[in-house]
C-alpha cells in the first residue's frame, strides 16, 4: 500500500473471499464515509484497510494468515487478475481462491507493468515463480529454526509449513515476522511442472462473478468528491488547430462549470481541443453540441487514406531496408523455374474498446492522483509525473477492471489530458471520451502493403520467399527511434526467419518505410495482424501453383521443425481437413508465430440462405508453451477469431480531407453474434517456456478466410477487407 | 429541469433531472448505480441496456421522462448474489473477458429467456445482436444462454 507523505492515507483495494472480489476507490479518509453511503454493499466490505507485512513486492502476508498478491498487469479481459497471482500462488503453496488480490499502483519495485504484446506472462514466468517459492523457502526455514529440525524435514501445505515426523505445524501468519527478516534466496528451488497443483487447469476467474452482477468497477464508473465531468470537442482532422471559439451557448447550458481550451500530448504531438466541464457528464455533452469552433485544419486537407494505400503500392517497388536475406536470395529467384511475385493491402483500423477511453485526475499541490484505465500504470504515472513536472513517487495511480484495450490503453494521451484540465481547474476531473471522439482521433493500426515473391523449382519446391513491408513506422512515428534505412524490427514478427514456420532455403525480409500525418500505434498483434494476411495468402498461391493441398505443403515445409509440423497435423486431424468441402463450400487454413507462440486456424465456410459466403467454423490449434489457465487460451483465441473476422471483413478507417469517415458503431461496424462461426480451440501440451495468448490467435485469421474464399469461389482477394457479400 | 419518479429494481426514486436526459445517465450518474455502461451513446452496442417492463432498451438514446410509470430493471435488479440463472449459467461457462459489455448482454438475455423458455439459435441471433462484444465472447454468450434455459426449466440445477 503506497502512502504518500503529507496527505491523508489512501486506499485502493481489492478484496478477494469466497464470494468474490471487492474494489474500493482511492478516497481521502474523511470524504470516504460519506461516499461509502452510496456505495454499493459489497464495496463498503473493502474498506477496511489492508495490513500485513510485505516479505517480496508480491506477497504480502498478515498476522491472521491472510495472504495478499499483487498484480501487476492490469486486467482488460485476457486474464492476468486470475494468471499473475496463480503462478506467484503456486509457487508459495496456497490455493489461489484464497487469496486476497491487489492492484499494483505503478510503484517503481514491480519493474515494467505494462500488458501489451502479449508478455504478461511470458515476461514474468521467472519473476513470479522465484518471488513464490523464495518467500515458500523463507517461510519453511522460519519454521524449521522455530523447531530445530532440518529445512529438508519441512513441507508445506494449505498455507501452513509441517514436519511431518513429529506432526508440528505452523501457519504462514504465524512465521511472516520471523520470516521476512531471513536472507532472500537467490535461487529459490522451482515446484516440478509435474506438481503443479493450479498453473495448467481451468481455475475459475475471480472477476467473473463481479462482471455478472455489475459490481466490476471500471475507469468509467471512478467517483471522488467534488469531481467534474469533461467532454472535449476535438478537431475532426485529427491534428487541426483552435483558431477560435465562442462558448456562450455551451456555458448557459445548466450544470456547465467551465469551458476553456485544452491540450492532449501524444508524443511530440500535442493535439488540441475545447473542454467543456459541468457537474454531470450530460451536462457536459450538452454543452459540447452548443460550441461554435473555427478550426485551421489546412495542413490536412492532403490526408487520404485511399492515396495513402495508392502510394504504398508504388513504394513496393523500392528495394527499402533489408532485414534478413539469404546469401543466394538473388541468384536463387532470378534462376528459378517458376516465379510468383504479389501484393497484398490491409486497411487502417480503430482499436475500439468497448469502455471508450476516460481518465479521472486529481492534481493537488505537488502531487497526483490518477483513476485511470491503463495497459501500463508505471509508464502513466511516468508520463504523468514528467508532464506536470512531479516527482515519480508524488504520483499515484489506481488502475480499475479494464473495459478493453487491445493496445490503445498502453498510451497515455488520455490521462495527460485530464491531468491538464485538473491543473488548470484546480479540481478532480474527469474526461470521459464518446465513442466518436475514439473512433475519429485514433490512434489507429497502419494501413500497409506486403509485396511478396517465390521461387519454386521445377518439382514445385519452394526455393525462396522474400517478404517486403511497406508501411509507417511505429517506433519512427511515436518515439523517433528508426535510424535511417533500418526495418521497424517489431514489423517483423510473425513474418522473420526467426518466426517462420518453413524451411525455404533462401528467406528475405525487408521493410520500406512509408511516412503518415495519421497518428499510429500498436494494434492487437501489431503489424503482424496485416503482415500474415499476405504472408500466408502467398503460400496458399504457392501450393496452388504447386497443384499442392495447401495444408500438406505447410506440413512439408515445416518437417524440420517438430512444434510446427505438431500443429499443423493437430490442425489436420482435429478439422477434418482431409475432407472435401460441398460445391460452393470452402476452407482455408493459415498458422503464424507471433508474440511467442504457434496458431494454426483452419476456416470453413458455407452459404447462407440467400447464397452468399459465410464463415461456418474455425478450428484452431495454440501452442502457446507451458500454460496457466487453459480456459483462458481458449478464451482469448476465440477473441482473436471474432477480432480477426471483424478486421478481414468489416469496415475500415478511411480518412478523406483528413477526417475519418466512420463515426460510430453504425459505420464503423464489428462482428456481432448472428455472424459468429462457431470455433473450437485446441491446446498443445508441452513443457517449453510460456509463450503470449492475447494476440498470437489474431494474424492467421484473414489469411485463413481469404484462402477459403479461394477455395470456394476461385477468387483470390488481395485486399482487406473482403465483402463477403460480392464474392 | 423536472422531479421525476422512477421505479428502479423496486424501488421507489425520485430525481430532478432534465427532461431528455438519457435514462442511461440518470442511472450511473444522478442514482449511483454503475453496472449498466455506456459504449456508444446511439444504441449500436447494448452495453447500457436495462428492462422497462421487462423488455430490453438501449437506456443511452431513452429519455428519463418517458420512463415514468414503468419498471425499470438495471443489472443491480437481476440479482446482487449471482443466484439468477442467466448469471449462473454466465459463471459456469466463464462468458465475460472485459466484462465491459456483459452487464448488458445479461440484461438482453433475461429479457428473452423471459419471452421464449427454449430459444434456438436463431431466437439468441434475433435477441442478442443488439449486444457487440469487441472481446469475442460470442461462443461462450449462445453457450451461456442454451444453459441458462436448462436450468430455469429444471432440466439441469
Amino acid at each position: 500500500m503506497k502512502s504518500t507523505k503529507g496527505v491523508s492515507r489512501r486506499t485502493f483495494l481489492k478484496r478477494s473471499s469466497a464470494t468474490g472480489i471487492f474494489l474500493a476507490l482511492g478516497f481521502p479518509a474523511a470524504a470516504l464515509e460519506a461516499v461509502a453511503e452510496k456505495m454499493p454493499p459489497l464495496q463498503n466490505m473493502a474498506l477496511e484497510a489492508l495490513k500485513g507485512i510485505e516479505i517480496n513486492p508480491f506477497i504480502i502476508i498478515d498476522q491472521s494468515g491472510k495472504i495478499t498478491i499483487i498484480s501487476h498487469k492490469p486486467d482488460m479481459g485476457q486474464g492476468t487478475w486470475q494468471s499473475i497471482p496463480t503462478v506467484v500462488a503456486e509457487e508459495l503453496d496456497v490455493d489461489p481462491a484464497t487469496i486476497t488480490i491487489k492492484s499494483s499502483v505503478g510503484e517503481k519495485k514491480f519493474g515494467d507493468q505494462l500488458a501489451a504484446g502479449s508478455s504478461s506472462i511470458r515476461g514474468s514466468w521467472n519473476t513470479l515463480r522465484n518471488s513464490g517459492a523464495a518467500a515458500r523457502e523463507m517461510l519453511m526455514t522460519a519454521a524449521a529454526r522455530q523447531w530445530g529440525v532440518p529445512v529438508a524435514e519441512c513441507s508445506t501445505a494449505n498455507a501452513r509449513v509441517l514436519h511431518t515426523s513429529t506432526g508440528k505445524s505452523l501457519g504462514y501468519g504465524e512465521l511472516i515476522e520471523a520470516a521476512s527478516t531471513l536472507p532472500v534466496p537467490a535461487e529459490p528451488k522451482l515446484k516440478a511442472a509435474t506438481a503443479f497443483k493450479w498453473v495448467g487447469k481451468s481455475v475459475p476467474k475471480p472477476d467473473v462473478p463481479l462482471k455478472v452482477n455489475g459490481s466490476a468497477v471500471y475507469g468509467m464508473d471512478m467517483k471522488v468528491p467534488g469531481m467534474l465531468y469533461a467532454s472535449v470537442e476535438r478537431c475532426p482532422t485529427i491534428t487541426g488547430k483552435l483558431v477560435s471559439f465562442d462558448d456562450s451557448k455551451a456555458r448557459a447550458v445548466k450544470g456547465v462549470k467551465h469551458v476553456i481550451k485544452s491540450e492532449r500530448p501524444f508524443f511530440s504531438r500535442t493535439f488540441e481541443g475545447v473542454a467543456v466541464i459541468a457537474d454531470s457528464y450530460y451536462g457536459a455533452l450538452e454543452g459540447r453540441k452548443r460550441l461554435m469552433i473555427e478550426w485551421n485544419t489546412s495542413a490536412e486537407k492532403e490526408v487520404d487514406s485511399a492515396a495513402f494505400i495508392a502510394s504504398l503500392h508504388e513504394l513496393a517497388g523500392q528495394e527499402g531496408a533489408v532485414h534478413d536475406q539469404a546469401p543466394e536470395f538473388k541468384q536463387v529467384l532470378e534462376q528459378a523455374a517458376k516465379k510468383h511475385m504479389a501484393s497484398y493491402e490491409t486497411p487502417f483500423l480503430a482499436h475500439s474498446p468497448l469502455e471508450p477511453e476516460n481518465a479521472l485526475v486529481h492534481v493537488r499541490d505537488g502531487e497526483c492522483e490518477i483513476w485511470a484505465p491503463v495497459q501500463g500504470p508505471d509508464g502513466a504515472v511516468r508520463a504523468v509525473s514528467e508532464y506536470l513536472g512531479i516527482p515519480y513517487d508524488k504520483v499515484i495511480i489506481h488502475v480499475p477492471f479494464l473495459g478493453g484495450g487491445f493496445g490503445r490503453k498502453a498510451f497515455t494521451d488520455y490521462i495527460l489530458e485530464a491531468a491538464y484540465l485538473s491543473r488548470e481547474l484546480k479540481a478532480p476531473i474527469k474526461v470521459v471520451w464518446t465513442r466518436e471522439d475514439d473512433t475519429l482521433q485514433g490512434p489507429f493500426r497502419s494501413a500497409s502493403v506486403s509485396r511478396m515473391e517465390g521461387a519454386l523449382d521445377k518439382e514445385g519446391n519452394v526455393l525462396a520467399l522474400h517478404h517486403k513491408i511497406v508501411a509507417p513506422s511505429i517506433q519512427g512515428q511515436l518515439w523517433n527511434g528508426l535510424k535511417e534505412n533500418t526495418p521497424d524490427a517489431w514489423a517483423m514478427e510473425g513474418i522473420s526467419k526467426h518466426d517462420s514456420p518453413y524451411q525455404i532455403p533462401n528467406y528475405k525480409t525487408s521493410f520500406v518505410l512509408a511516412e503518415t500525418s495519421i497518428p499510429i500505434a500498436w494494434w492487437r498483434s501489431v503489424y503482424a495482424s496485416a503482415s500474415m494476411f499476405g504472408h500466408e495468402s502467398f503460400i496458399d498461391e504457392l501450393a496452388q501453383m504447386n497443384g499442392k493441398d495447401p495444408l500438406e505443403l505447410r506440413i512439408e515445409m515445416s518437417q524440420g521443425d517438430s512444434r510446427y509440423r505438431k500443429v499443423l497435423e493437430a490442425l489436420k486431424e482435429k478439422s477434418g481437413w482431409a475432407a472435401k468441402p460441398e460445391a460452393g463450400k470452402g476452407k482455408g487454413c493459415a498458422i503464424a508465430r507471433s508474440f511467442g507462440s504457434i496458431v494454426a486456424h483452419a476456416l470453413f465456410m458455407g452459404r447462407n440462405k440467400e447464397g452468399k459466403l459465410r464463415v461456418e467454423k474455425v478450428v484452431s490449434v495454440i501452442d502457446c508453451g507451458t500454460f496457466v489457465n487453459p480456459d483462458t487460451i481458449r478464451a482469448q483465441t476465440e477473441g482473436n477469431i471474432v477480432m480477426g473476422l471483424t478486421a478481414a471483413i468489416k469496415d475500415p478507417i478511411i480518412f478523406k480531407e483528413g477526417k475519418v469517415q466512420q463515426t460510430n458503431f453504425h459505420n464503423y461496424r464489428m462482428l456481432r453474434i448472428n455472424e459468429m462461426p462457431e470455433v473450437e480451440v485446441h491446446i498443445m501440451q508441452n513443457n517449453e517456456h510460456p509463450g503470449g495468448v492475447g494476440e498470437p490467435g489474431l494474424p492467421p485469421v484473414a489469411p485463413a478466410l481469404a484462402n477459403a474464399v479461394f477455395s470456394a469461389t476461385g477468387k483470390r482477394i488481395r485486399k482487406l477487407p473482403i465483402n463477403l457479400d460480392e464474392v | 429541469m423536472a422531479e421525476y419518479k422512477l421505479s428502479i429494481n423496486g424501488e421507489n426514486l425520485t430525481v430532478e433531472v432534465e427532461p431528455a436526459t438519457p435514462l442511461l445517465w440518470v442511472i450511473r450518474d444522478t442514482l449511483g448505480m454503475p453496472g449498466t455502461k455506456f459504449g456508444c451513446g446511439m444504441a449500436q452496442c447494448g452495453a447500457c441496456t436495462v428492462h422497462l417492463d421487462g423488455t430490453a432498451i438501449r437506456s443511452c438514446t431513452f429519455p428519463v421522462s418517458a420512463a415514468v410509470g414503468k419498471k425499470i430493471t438495471t443489472i443491480e435488479g437481476i440479482s446482487e448474489d449471482n443466484s439468477h440463472p442467466v448469471q449462473r449459467a454466465w459463471i459456469e461457462l466463464q462468458v465475460p473477458q472485459c466484462g465491459y459489455c456483459q452487464s448488458g448482454q445479461i440484461m438482453s438475455a433475461v429479457a428473452l429467456l423471459s419471452k421464449n423458455q427454449k430459444p434456438s439459435d436463431e431466437d439468441i441471433d434475433l435477441a442478442m445482436q443488439g449486444n457487440l462484444c469487441r472481446c469475442g465472447t460470442y461462443p461462450r454468450v449462445r453457450k451461456a444462454i442454451h444453459l441458462a434455459a436448462k436450468m430455469m426449466t429444471h432440466e439441469i440445477n
